[in-house]
């Protein structure tokens, strides 16, 4: 993934739910679940030091 | 064996019976990302690293390649899924490698009993056709990629369609997942680095490979071209006459794993309600349960692709902001830091771009 930027997103109760992905022209909503393979792929580049999520607005 | 014996025993094995392909989509009929389009393939990408629907492809060298599914397939059948070198890697490294694969869920193979002593054989077949001629491989491998049969077939015509048929024995050791996770990957080898070739042939091994090393490397020549269609997994050692689905069926059985909800211009989304003045939300129901509620939602995003449409106004965006409830059935997305709405006021949303897109991954 040729990610751009990643951000937390909450939920409408104001809880962290999950991570908003920017890539060219595309989007993607993940949810912070190990079962999700991007989740687990964002957070293999979060642990290698290649990518930092911004904390929710 | 007379007909009549045989067809006893097809019976009894099962396989006079419907629903008899573990492959999804073998005849390539559902293209729900592209819709027949011509693309660059990304690996990796929910989109573009697939060249139709369960058919995954995977490209890890130098080399790139566009996907395509094309009226093109043998007597009888439509469409085929075809692959075209645009960028040569005559030079593969120790760990590249270009593939297409189906991951075949476990809950699917149930009944195969593998990783036991009843483990039973299954039956291949499949029509391939291709501008290099030569040796080629297919391989099946378990969830954990630690043990893996390797079987080979030759492409002996250029550019001539041709049928493959091989029996796959069933592995009576190792652990193959029967929940919903990957039971079985089937893996097509286009080309493999040496870290992946293994010279055992037609019996289980421990570990990960995808060929022999003398496998084609696809990518060696620019503009060559690969194509798959017709693709039919069955429990037996007979390989019987490919299972045509009803197109709902099959693409029921495609959105178990891949929705496409909104593709193109002045697409319905779903209903909508302002839950505050900044922000609307809605929820979308899926057509088929999907395999997992741990699916993301994927969308393409530019100027205005969306549309919170209500009475005496609407409000364009650009993507969404956020996912709240989900399960196997629907989701409810939002949108917020958008202004001049009503609390409790309803609409709907919709596309308003001939690129927006918004889909469901829960892929394996």
């Amino acid at each position: 993934m040729d990610i751009k930027s990643a951000q937390y997103f909450n939920n409408l109760e104001g809880v962290k739910s999950g991570i908003k992905v920017t890539m060219d022209g595309e989007g993607m909503l993940v949810p912070l679940d190990s079962d999700n393979r991007q989740y687990v792929e964002i957070m293999r580049l979060v642990d290698a030091g290649t990518l930092t999520i911004a904390d929710a607005d | 064996m007379s007909k009549a014996a045989e067809l006893a025993a097809l019976i009894g094995s099962g396989q006079a019976q419907g629903n008899k392909n573990l492959i999804i989509n073998g005849a390539m009929t559902i293209d729900e990302r592209h819709d027949g389009s011509s693309f660059t393939v990304v690996n990796g990408n929910s989109r573009t690293g697939y060249i139709a629907d369960r058919f995954r492809v995977n490209e890890t060298s130098g080399a790139e390649f566009t996907g395509q599914t094309v009226a093109d397939a043998p007597v009888g059948f439509e469409y085929s899924s075809k692959l075209t070198v645009t960028t040569a890697d005559a030079s593969l490294g120790s760990t590249e490698f270009h593939r297409v694969i189906q991951p075949i869920e476990g809950k699917n193979i149930s009944n195969l009993g593998w990783g036991t002593s009843n483990a039973k054989t299954l039956t291949l077949t499949f029509y391939v056709k291709s501008s290099v001629t030569g040796q080629y491989y297919i391989s099946v491998f378990n969830n954990a990629a630690d043990r893996t049969l390797l079987k080979g077939y030759t492409i002996d015509s250029a550019n001539t369609w041709e049928k493959k048929t091989i029996t796959i024995i069933g592995d009576q050791s190792g652990t193959w997942l029967t929940t919903n996770a990957v039971g079985i990957h089937l893996m097509w080898s286009l080309g493999t680095g040496s870290s992946y070739q293994s010279s055992t042939l037609d019996a289980y091994q421990a570990g990960f490979y995808m060929a022999k090393s003398d496998q084609v490397n696809l990518a060696a020549t620019n503009s060559s071209t690969w194509q798959l269609t017709c693709v039919q997994l069955e429990v037996g050692e007979v390989a019987t006459a490919f299972e045509h689905e009803d197109v709902t069926t099959t693409l029921s059985k495609c959105q178990r794993y891949f929705y496409s909800h909104t593709n193109g211009d002045t697409k319905t989304i779903c209903n909508a309600n302002a839950y505050a003045s900044n922000m609307v939300f809605g929820t979308i129901h899926f057509p088929t349960s999907m395999r997992t509620s741990s699916y993301a939602l994927h969308y393409t995003s530019g100027t205005n692709y969306f549309r919170f449409y209500r009475a005496g106004a609407n409000t364009d965006f650009d993507d969404w902001s956020g996912i709240n409830e989900r399960t196997e059935a629907g989701i409810t997305i939002y949108k917020s830091s958008l202004s001049g709405f009503t609390a409790g006021h309803a609409g709907w949303l919709l596309s308003i771009n001939a690129s927006a897109h918004v889909y469901f991954d829960a892929e394996l």
